[in-house]
């Protein structure tokens, strides 16, 4: 709307604000707090003192392991039923729906008619995964989740990042099971 | 004869090892000091026989880092003329030190040492004019390497060096009128005494607080760091050592360092009393407490104060630079040259006026 509007009266900064030292100071000052509050911390820690109080927001990895949270998205693992047997029945939901197609599953028969399928071979390519979780959100077994709070995944060739099922079935979890 | 060239050596040898050792520790003090301005714990993970002492170890693997990188020369460039750019960068950092006097005079065996490596009536122009050329290698460096880019951060630090150079000049014409001499070793002892009754150490910051802050930033620009790093830029626009590996480009790095030590020597000779302990008088045998007390020092308790209190001040004046130059962001070229040409030249030409204005209705 023409005529309505308010006029923001900017008065120009005067001298001492222009030569930025008040600024520069300021600066200067936070710096400084800061780089004497850490010292008198870290030099108090060396003599086991203030342990409650962090010195710096920085974490001393591997030695300091940084805090996971509990609904983090970590490495795959399946999961077993009582009796030791893999609780995935092979029916290539996750296969299908993983859109970096990193999950490998070869079926088998199983002797127990309540059950369809069984997976023979497993594979999950860490190399490709996305780590998406699309996969846990698919499985109707609730066979497959990442809860295993790993992030070292690193490997000398790529064949040392595919998990097979032994290694995923064995897998400990991070949270404990619900 | 022997005796004279033997001491001479000597504090050569003590002013370069104080020099060098603190332009190293400095390389360790620029990453802690960073950090922990930066809530960060810095450098920490390099160790000798387990022992991680503060991370002070870096500055070893550093210097093995950069002694076995490849040693790049670009093609078609000389490469005598590709070696010489540092070493004449690096000997002319190093070379204003010899003026400035770490200590009064040492008394050793019945005979005073001067401590100052060059006693010079003219050794305050003398530092100047050595500092002016340290342009020289800078110009060298992007000229000879033929690369565009280094070419151009040459001309900046050209541009940039030349400016504040003359400014680096005028801010000190004010204390030199002061104190009435270019002698550096004098000017320390006009320094070394009190005013007001005894309570404050009369250091020419006191007296020339615009000269203090106009030298100090010109100071900052001659060591092209942060904010005046534009000759340098590593990160984004790239300076005149861009084709320059290895130890030739650690020798940039560490003249930077030590032109950041020199700086500091110089601002704590003209304005912070050099080597003159507050209160500590030699004629007086001691301290001459602001409240009448006196402690007696021995004549050597008091040199070795006085050479002890030069490092603690010129420590603390690389911690404020190298505090600036982890807090404030980098001037753009235009910026950096008006700022020298346009607010620091007057303001400095002004100081000038004003100190010899006040000191000639004060001599009348």
């Amino acid at each position: 709307m023409p005529g309505q509007f308010k006029k923001v009266r900017r008065p120009p900064d005067n001298w001492w604000v222009r030569s930025y030292l008040p600024a520069i100071l300021q600066g200067l000052w936070i710096t400084a707090r800061h780089f004497f509050r850490n010292l008198f911390i870290f030099t108090a820690h060396r003599f086991g003192l203030l342990r409650h109080v962090r010195a710096g927001v920085v974490y001393q990895w591997p030695e300091d392991p940084r805090p996971v949270a509990p609904r983090y998205r970590g490495r795959h693992r399946l999961l077993k039923r009582p009796d030791g047997t893999p609780r995935c029945v092979a029916c290539y939901m996750c296969e299908t729906i993983c859109p970096a197609e990193c999950i490998h599953i070869i079926p088998q028969e199983v002797p127990d008619p309540f059950i369809e399928k069984a997976p023979k071979a497993f594979y999950i390519d860490l190399s490709k995964c996305i780590f998406c979780g699309y996969c846990v959100e698919a499985c109707p077994e609730d066979a497959i989740r990442m809860d295993v709070f790993d992030f070292r995944l690193a490997g000398y060739d790529r064949f040392q990042m595919v998990l097979d099922m032994e290694t995923l079935l064995n897998s400990e979890p991070s949270v404990p099971d619900k | 004869m022997l005796r004279t060239l033997l001491i001479d050596v000597g504090k050569a040898l003590y002013l370069f090892s104080g020099l060098m050792g603190l332009a190293a520790i400095l390389t360790w003090m620029e990453r802690k000091q960073s950090a922990l301005m930066q809530d960060r714990v810095g450098a920490n993970r390099a160790r000798i026989f387990g022992l991680r002492l503060l991370g002070l170890p870096h500055i070893i693997t550093d210097a093995v880092k950069l002694l076995t990188k490849e040693d790049f020369v670009p093609a078609g460039v000389p490469t005598w003329l590709h070696a010489l750019a540092p070493w004449v960068t690096l000997t002319v950092a190093c070379l204003p030190a010899a003026a400035i006097p770490f200590g009064h005079v040492l008394p050793w065996g019945g005979q005073a040492i001067e401590l100052q490596l060059m006693d010079m009536q003219v050794g305050l122009v003398y530092a100047l004019a050595i500092a002016s050329m340290a342009i020289y290698g800078v110009i060298l460096a992007g000229w000879v390497t033929r690369n565009k880019w280094a070419v151009l951060g040459s001309l900046r630090a050209a541009a940039q060096l030349i400016g504040f150079g003359v400014v680096l000049g005028i801010s000190l014409i004010g204390p030199v009128l002061l104190y009435g001499t270019l002698n550096l070793q004098e000017m320390v002892h006009w320094q070394d005494t009190t005013v007001l009754h005894g309570w404050l150490p009369r250091w020419g910051i006191f007296f020339q607080p615009l000269a203090f802050l106009v030298f100090l930033t010109v100071g900052i620009a001659e060591t092209k760091r942060i904010p005046f790093d534009l000759p340098e830029g590593e990160s984004e626009i790239i300076g005149y050592f861009l084709e320059y590996s290895g130890m030739k480009f650690g020798a940039f790095f560490l003249a930077d360092f030590i032109e950041t030590v020199v700086v500091a020597m110089l601002t704590v000779t003209v304005f912070l009393g050099g080597w003159s302990v507050p209160y500590l008088s030699a004629d007086q045998g001691g301290f001459v407490w602001p409240w009448g007390a006196h402690t007696a020092v021995p004549p050597a308790g008091v040199a070795l104060l006085q050479m002890a209190a030069f490092w603690v001040k010129v420590f603390a004046v690389c911690w404020l630079l190298l505090l600036i130059r982890w807090t404030l962001p980098r001037f753009r070229i235009d910026q950096a040259v008006r700022l020298g040409w346009q607010y620091l030249l007057p303001l400095s030409v002004l100081n000038t006026f004003g100190t010899a204005a006040v000191l000639l209705i004060v001599g009348q």
